[in-house]
């Protein structure tokens, strides 16, 4: 990685205007410039940034230069963004862009790995999400997440949203209610609530799924995190899950990985852009991220050419 | 069921496109058959069982109804077990008690050691440990099971009586010794079976409950064991009729002599395949009646054996294709 | 700090410092003792046997073992070179039988059959079955049909070896078919693309790649075999013979079924010579159950 031009890396407050990662204005595209940090204020001219971020809500994820690696094996290289609350940020980008490793590492799935290393920083709130004394299994309590394929456990429908109280230690009284008002924010409750004691695996791809939203919002985390969670689904319950990621936005941020840029457009309120760098000699492939902006200017007016040469479908 | 492509139709001539077909060719054909002809043996190995136990069974039943007026209600129901006694007697129920006894005992010992030895080897041992525990389970699999029941007899017998010498030690033999030996030797059977059955459940599963907060130990237990079940209970299934069917060792461990039906786990207490091993060296003749017990005694454990063998493979089965 | 007025309404948010809750952390400890103790059990067993087995059996380990044949008379001299021999019958008899049959068996079911076919499917299903029928029953098996009935060839240790040699059956069929899955598609698709026979393709190409596990499965099978003493005990293997067997005639007698005649007999001496039978014998059964997972592991391949 190049110097970076950008020496007040650490991170402003959240209020103020985030650094975003992106390349150089006018690069030449080419693989081997730089990812660099640098403010989107002065970028885009100060008065219209300064309103836009004071619109936008707190600071929930704040990856300062994070690192992920397998091994020898770099699988993601110096992101940093910031990912603010009640909006939905998307990841886009090729694939072994490094978007799904980027998501793992925000709730340490990671480190389920054991090969797999984080470096630099990634605070949540504000706090240390890789510091001493933090402990991956609180990390994952309070943020939610959704996987690409449906994974509902083979028990009873209930009790695939009771899951996550019961590791809290809920109690046993709430835990009706809480079923219930999960499966009513994950629009599923009157397709079911007949049949909560049934098996889940007996739902449809896009019941399951929406389950699994079900189940991961059951315990209320303020982050909800998605990797691809449309991409085993047909585009109708595709689109209900889309439908429920926007009514949800009102109490939780939501980063979801995707591959569907269409998906990204109709969603997102914020996206990065994703690539990968090929090493000439060794031939690995390590995700950067290019940019990130609001997601309309990515996808019309994209800063970099290498977003607008992804978004308009010249390339990945 | 199985991960080869390959489906190719047996008949001659269907799998080959060509000017002539090879499989028309003397030595082609020739081999075909032959290979043909192999996989018949395990057809004919089962039918070759079932035709050597049941005509020997039914004429057992016949001369005993006959000759000795016991009806098939006595024989299963009787609780003294003496058919080669001057005053012979044809209650089942002691071996075949003694048989339950072993493979509860078994169980009692194969189902907590082997299941836990699987969750290990499964979900926490590294791969490093993993390739030396597996392959030492299968060589406790491989020990001859003479030698098992000299351990048991020899070593575990005096051993179990010093350190607990005011329990009832009735004899030489203790027929807790010998189900606890045929347990320990059920493990690595219970064991990998439910590996396998704990690694095939989906990485997504586990994600999905640590994405939740849960911590390793209740992963284990709350999803990877309820999702692997089936896979589990074929395991409890096979080693309870491997138990059944063992034979040296509760011989050894064991003994054959006990007539009587009993429940005393610290005195010799007569299992079916005790019996079998015990009547049948050899030099019986055939035609008596103590020859043909044998082979009804043979049809019932053969019965059980199998009736717990198809619930099992259905079990696997069932299993495989929850997740393919 | 936030502008947003919905603050008040997010979820809860505490730090994510700590650790999880202290009964939470005394499960995951216990549980993985208890884990521990179950590997400990299994493992234990296993060393206690190996122990036991040295230690009763060193004091009466000598060559006269091998050499010289059992007897009631002498028995600080008796030895077990009889049996020794029948088990080198029976075996090489199992060796010669199961080879061409387990291997064709698996050839036929993995290349030769449709496996949705009810003869394939029958065929698996009484392997998968007879792998778990005791050994017992076959010993009655080779009683009512090989020692008398149909075979009719008497107590002799061809009988042993046809007897030992269906029980250990389905160990190396199992064995083959998983090594033979293992085999690249390809290879078999190259040599049929140049015309070979589908029989020539499977010999020259799958066979040679799946030979190191079918050898697996064969010697796992012959240890087992080795090891076995219920059926023998009812095809003729308890004569007390004091003069090396024949394959087609004579009695005959085995090491496991010796140990276990000189085990049951009541003088302290006999008990010792049976202990060194059996240490001898579970160094044979472990070396060949060693090298069988050796050779697998070193040639294990990842399935296509």
């Amino acid at each position: 990685m190049n110097a970076d031009p950008t020496p007040e890396h650490a991170l402003p407050d959240a209020a103020a205007a985030p650094t975003v990662g992106s390349s150089m204005p006018g690069g030449s595209g080419s693989s081997e410039t730089a990812s660099t940090g640098f403010d989107l204020s002065t970028a885009l001219g100060g008065a219209r940034a300064d309103d836009e971020e004071r619109a936008r809500a707190e600071v929930v994820f704040e990856a300062d230069r994070l690192s992920v690696f397998y091994g020898d094996f770099q699988a993601v290289r110096d992101v940093s963004m910031q990912i603010h609350a009640k909006e939905i940020t998307a990841f886009i980008g090729p694939s072994g862009c490094g978007k799904t490793t980027l998501l793992r590492s925000f709730n340490r799935m990671n480190d389920l790995i054991a090969s797999a290393r984080v470096e630099g920083g990634l605070r949540y709130h504000g706090e240390d999400v890789y510091g001493e004394g933090v402990s991956p299994v609180i990390v994952r309590r309070k943020i939610g997440m959704v996987f690409q394929k449906p994974n509902p456990f083979p028990k009873s429908i209930y009790d695939n949203v009771a899951y996550g109280p019961r590791v809290l230690k809920w109690k046993k009284s709430d835990l009706d209610d809480v079923v219930e008002e999960s499966l009513t924010r994950a629009a599923l409750w009157d397709e079911v609530k007949d049949r909560l004691d049934q098996s889940a695996l007996g739902m449809s791809g896009g019941q399951q799924q929406r389950l699994c939203i079900a189940r991961a919002i059951a315990t209320k985390p303020d982050v909800l995190l998605m990797d691809e969670p449309c991409s085993a689904l047909d585009p109708i319950a595709t689109l209900r899950i889309e439908d429920l990621m926007r009514e949800l936005k009102d109490e939780y941020s939501i980063v979801i990985v995707t591959h569907n840029m269409q998906q990204a457009a109709r969603v997102s309120d914020y996206t990065a852009f994703l690539t990968v760098d090929i090493d000439d000699e060794s031939g690995q492939r390590t995700g950067e991220l290019v940019e990130m902006d609001r997601t309309d200017r990515i996808f019309t007016n994209a800063s970099d050419p290498r977003t607008e040469a992804y978004v308009s479908g010249r390339f990945g | 069921m199985t991960t080869s492509t390959s489906a190719r139709p047996a008949g001659p001539g269907a799998s080959h496109r060509g000017l002539q077909d090879p499989t028309r060719r003397p030595g082609e054909w020739a081999i075909l058959q032959f290979l043909r002809g192999s996989a018949t043996i395990a057809i004919l190995t089962t039918a070759g069982i079932v035709a050597s136990l049941f005509p020997a069974a039914i004429s057992f039943f016949r001369e005993v109804q006959t000759v000795h007026g016991v009806s098939f209600l006595e024989f299963a129901t009787g609780t003294f077990w003496a058919p080669d006694f001057a005053n012979p007697s044809f209650g089942v129920l002691p071996i075949v008690v003694g048989s339950s006894i072993v493979v509860v005992l078994a169980l009692l010992v194969s189902v907590p050691v082997g299941l836990l030895s699987a969750i290990y080897l499964s979900e926490y041992a590294p791969a490093r440990v993993r390739r030396i525990i597996k392959p030492a389970l299968e060589v406790l699999e491989g020990v001859p099971t003479v030698a098992v029941g000299l351990f048991a007899f020899w070593f575990l017998r005096p051993t179990a009586q010093e350190a607990f010498p005011n329990l009832p030690w009735t004899g030489p033999f203790a027929i807790l010794i010998g189900g606890m030996a045929v347990g320990l030797i059920t493990v690595p059977l219970m064991a990998s079976v439910s590996d396998d059955a704990m690694r095939q459940v989906p990485q997504s599963l586990r994600e999905a409950a640590y994405a939740l907060g849960d911590s390793k130990a209740r992963v284990a237990i709350r999803v990877v064991v309820p999702a692997a079940i089936s896979g589990i209970v074929a395991g409890i299934v096979l080693a309870a009729s491997r138990a059944v069917g063992e034979t040296m060792i509760v011989l050894l461990a064991a003994g054959a002599g006990n007539p009587n039906l009993s429940f005393n786990l610290f005195a010799g207490v007569q299992t079916m395949t005790a019996f079998i091993a015990g009547k049948a060296t050899g030099d019986i003749a055939q035609g008596t009646l103590i020859y043909d017990t044998v082979f009804a005694v043979g049809s019932l454990l053969f019965l059980v054996t199998l009736s717990l063998n198809l619930f099992a493979i259905r079990f696997v089965r069932r299993f495989r294709e929850v997740y393919e | 700090m936030s502008i947003t007025s919905s603050t008040a309404s997010l979820p809860q948010r505490d730090s994510i410092r700590g650790a999880p809750p202290a009964g939470e952390r005394a499960f995951s400890i216990a549980f993985s003792a208890v884990l521990g103790l179950g590997i400990f059990v299994a493992l234990g067993g296993l060393a206690a046997i190996l122990i036991w087995a040295v230690s009763a059996g060193l004091p009466r380990l000598d060559w006269g073992l091998f050499t010289n044949a059992p007897s009631t008379a002498r028995i600080e001299t008796a030895g077990f070179r009889t049996a020794i021999f029948g088990s080198l019958y029976v075996i090489a008899g199992v060796i010669v039988l199961i080879i061409p049959i387990g291997l064709g068996t698996a050839l036929y079911l993995e290349e030769f059959s449709d496996r949705t076919s009810r003869f394939a499917r029958l065929v698996d299903l009484n392997i998968q079955n007879l792998a778990g029928v005791p050994a017992i029953v076959f010993g009655i098996l080779g009683l009512a049909f090989i020692v008398r009935g149909p075979v009719g060839i008497g107590f002799v240790a061809a009988a042993g070896s046809l007897t030992l040699a269906l029980l250990v059956l389905p160990t190396i069929i199992v064995s083959s078919r998983e090594a033979i899955r293992g085999v690249p598609r390809s290879l078999k698709e190259g040599a049929l693309a140049l015309g070979a026979t589908p029989w020539k393709a499977v010999w020259t190409q799958v066979v040679p790649y799946a030979a190191p596990g079918v050898l697996t499965g064969a010697i796992l099978s012959v240890a087992r075999a080795f090891g076995e003493a219920a059926p023998l005990l009812l095809v003729g293997a308890v004569t007390f013979v004091t003069f090396n067997p024949r394959f087609w005639s004579d009695g005959y007698s085995v090491l496991p079924v010796m140990i276990y005649q000189y085990a049951t007999r009541p003088q302290a001496s006999f008990r010792l010579l049976a202990f060194a039978g059996v240490l001898v014998m579970l160094v044979l059964v472990l070396f060949m159950n060693s090298f069988a997972i050796w050779l697998r592991n070193r040639y294990e391949r990842p399935l296509q």
